[in-house]
């Protein structure tokens, strides 16, 4: 360990993020704030605008080589994907098709929708999804970061999962309905919101490593997700490709997930993260929360993959 | 209209369809070939177990029977709101499903969506808007959120959002809206067989959405932003 300290990746606003986690003064940006490619939606609500719509998008190099990257700055809108900002998403994937870069990278910060233009974003997350999966498809690996304040949530967490390899922090939460929904359509005893144990344990970074839902998992650190992504392009020289194998190993390690508990009852902490990890065979779970990330690197399971990239 | 109304008319009968809890599947015949039906009845809420189910009903028309047409039946009230369903990684399992559908697409599999009833946010996302094309019922319901939500959400006003909505499609329900976006294709009038048997011989392979909601009116940025990304020096 360094003694240098650490700048929080979860603090940091998204150009922040892109200075630290590309080289150097290497970000060319695409649409950049000065053209005022702004969303026509908000200004018809009276809503503040953005000049770059939530998203910066563009070319950079990471450890020396081409990377197109996009940030989603969630101090806007929670990062909410409307018409602008998702096209300009769709964009830079479908640029990708033609310059081949060596990796995208997608520094998400989001809620999903911006319900403030609900419809166009449902449509543009889905455009997204097809434009991940044709990158994918060309052999271009997209990865995706998660460890800002907003998580990464809704349409964007399908994206996600999407993508060929996730780095989370511990800090960062992925999933899809937020715990204040799924309480204020529930009750606070499906999900209390303010219960921030709770939450993490649900969503955040440490559960979905040890339930491989993420491939590497990283301190709050910006350095820390610039070090994995560089891993994470070292390990994928390609993308994975999707196939009817792929798929298949996919939807047996998600059965045997859901089969594990199955019949569990709530009140007896049946669908809590503590029971799912003990039989997803971490031993001693509980102490899971308290640990430190690099601890809990260790402990995934086996079947899931040890390494980190 | 109900799924078994809908089938009957399309395929004759209903006989070679299922119906486990809300999961509809099945093999039928249209024109003479097989089709597999992949769907959901009642207004299901999609969760990790339903996710899965449709995926399953995919992957085995991939590997069984390559390159025959899909028709996935949409009726959902989106996404299951548990924390069972999050702890067990609910937008994992949607991606799963959405890759399975885009699987079949790039093998040749004609994927068609129709919202038959009812189509909400991430219950839609990882099926009728991942198929080759996304058509509906001219009574079927799309949308995110109704608007008193939506104005509770964003603290607007909702006679504000409910006049706006009269211009501007993004803010209303509505399957018109859809159409218009280019989210949705076309609305099934007339005759169900012809409108079938013309939604078959003319899905689009590539994402197009975003040229008809420009050429629509109802979307007009989309497709002008993402060329401009494309071209941006």
């Amino acid at each position: 360990m360094t003694q240098e300290r650490l700048i929080s990746y979860a603090e940091c606003s998204a150009r922040e993020r892109l200075a630290l986690l590309l080289d150097p003064g290497s970000f060319h940006e695409w649409l950049p704030p000065r053209d005022r490619v702004t969303s026509p939606h908000l200004a018809q609500l009276g809503v503040p605008s953005a000049f770059d719509d939530g998203v910066a998008v563009g070319r950079a190099a990471l450890d020396g080589r081409p990377v197109f990257v996009a940030a989603q700055e969630g101090a806007f809108m929670g990062g909410g994907v409307g018409e602008v900002h998702g096209a300009k998403l769709v964009g830079l994937l479908r640029r990708a098709l033609r310059e081949r870069p060596a990796a995208v990278l997608l520094l998400l910060d989001s809620g999903g929708v911006r319900l403030h233009e609900a419809n166009a974003g449902l449509i543009a997350v889905s455009e997204v999804m097809r434009a991940v999966l044709d990158a994918r498809d060309a052999g271009i690996p997209v990865i995706a970061l998660i460890g800002a304040a907003n998580g990464c949530f809704g349409g964007m967490g399908i994206v996600a999962r999407c993508t060929d390899f996730v780095v989370m922090s511990d800090l960062g939460r992925l999933a899809m309905s937020g715990p204040e929904v799924i309480e204020a359509s529930h009750g606070v005893e499906e999900f209390d919101a303010r219960d921030r144990a709770l939450v993490w344990r649900t969503s955040g970074g440490k559960h979905r490593w040890l339930s491989g839902d993420c491939d590497a998992l990283v301190e709050d650190d910006a350095a820390a997700f610039r070090q994995a992504a560089i891993a994470a392009m070292a390990a994928l020289p390609a993308s994975r490709p999707v196939t009817l194998d792929a798929l298949e190993a996919e939807h047996a390690l998600l059965s045997n997930r859901l089969a594990l508990l199955e019949g569990t009852v709530a009140d007896a902490g049946g669908d809590d993260a503590l029971t799912l990890w003990t039989r997803l065979g971490v031993a001693d779970a509980s102490r899971i929360p308290d640990l430190e990330v690099a601890d809990v690197v260790s402990l995934r399971p086996a079947s899931f993959g040890t390494s980190q990239a | 209209m109900d799924w078994k109304t809908l089938t009957t008319t399309l395929f004759g009968s209903a006989d070679g369809l299922a119906l486990d809890g809300d999961f509809l599947h099945g093999e039928v015949e249209f024109d003479g070939a097989p089709l597999t039906v992949v769907g959901t009845t009642n207004h299901a809420p999609i969760g990790v177990k339903l996710a899965l189910a449709q995926a399953r009903a995919v992957l085995d028309t991939v590997a069984r029977h390559p390159g025959r047409p899909l028709l996935l039946l949409i009726d959902t009230q989106g996404q299951q709101l548990r924390r069972r369903d999050e702890l067990l990684g609910i937008n994992r399992a949607m991606a799963h499903l959405g890759m399975t559908i885009d699987l079949a697409r790039r093998r040749g599999h004609r994927v068609l969506g129709l919202v038959y009833d009812q189509a909400l946010s991430g219950g839609f996302i990882t099926s009728g808007l991942i198929a080759d094309a996304c058509d509906a019922l001219p009574e079927a319901e799309i949308r995110v959120m109704r608007i008193p939500a939506m104005s509770r959400v964003t603290k607007l006003p909702e006679e504000m959002l409910t006049a706006l909505s009269q211009s501007n499609p993004v803010f209303a329900p509505g399957v018109d809206n859809y159409v218009a976006m280019g989210g949705v294709r076309r609305l099934w009038t007339g005759d169900l067989r012809d409108a079938l048997r013309q939604a078959l011989a003319d899905a689009p392979a590539d994402d197009r959405r975003a040229i008809d909601g420009a050429e629509r009116g109802g979307r007009r940025l989309s497709a002008g932003v993402t060329q401009r990304v494309l071209d941006a020096a």
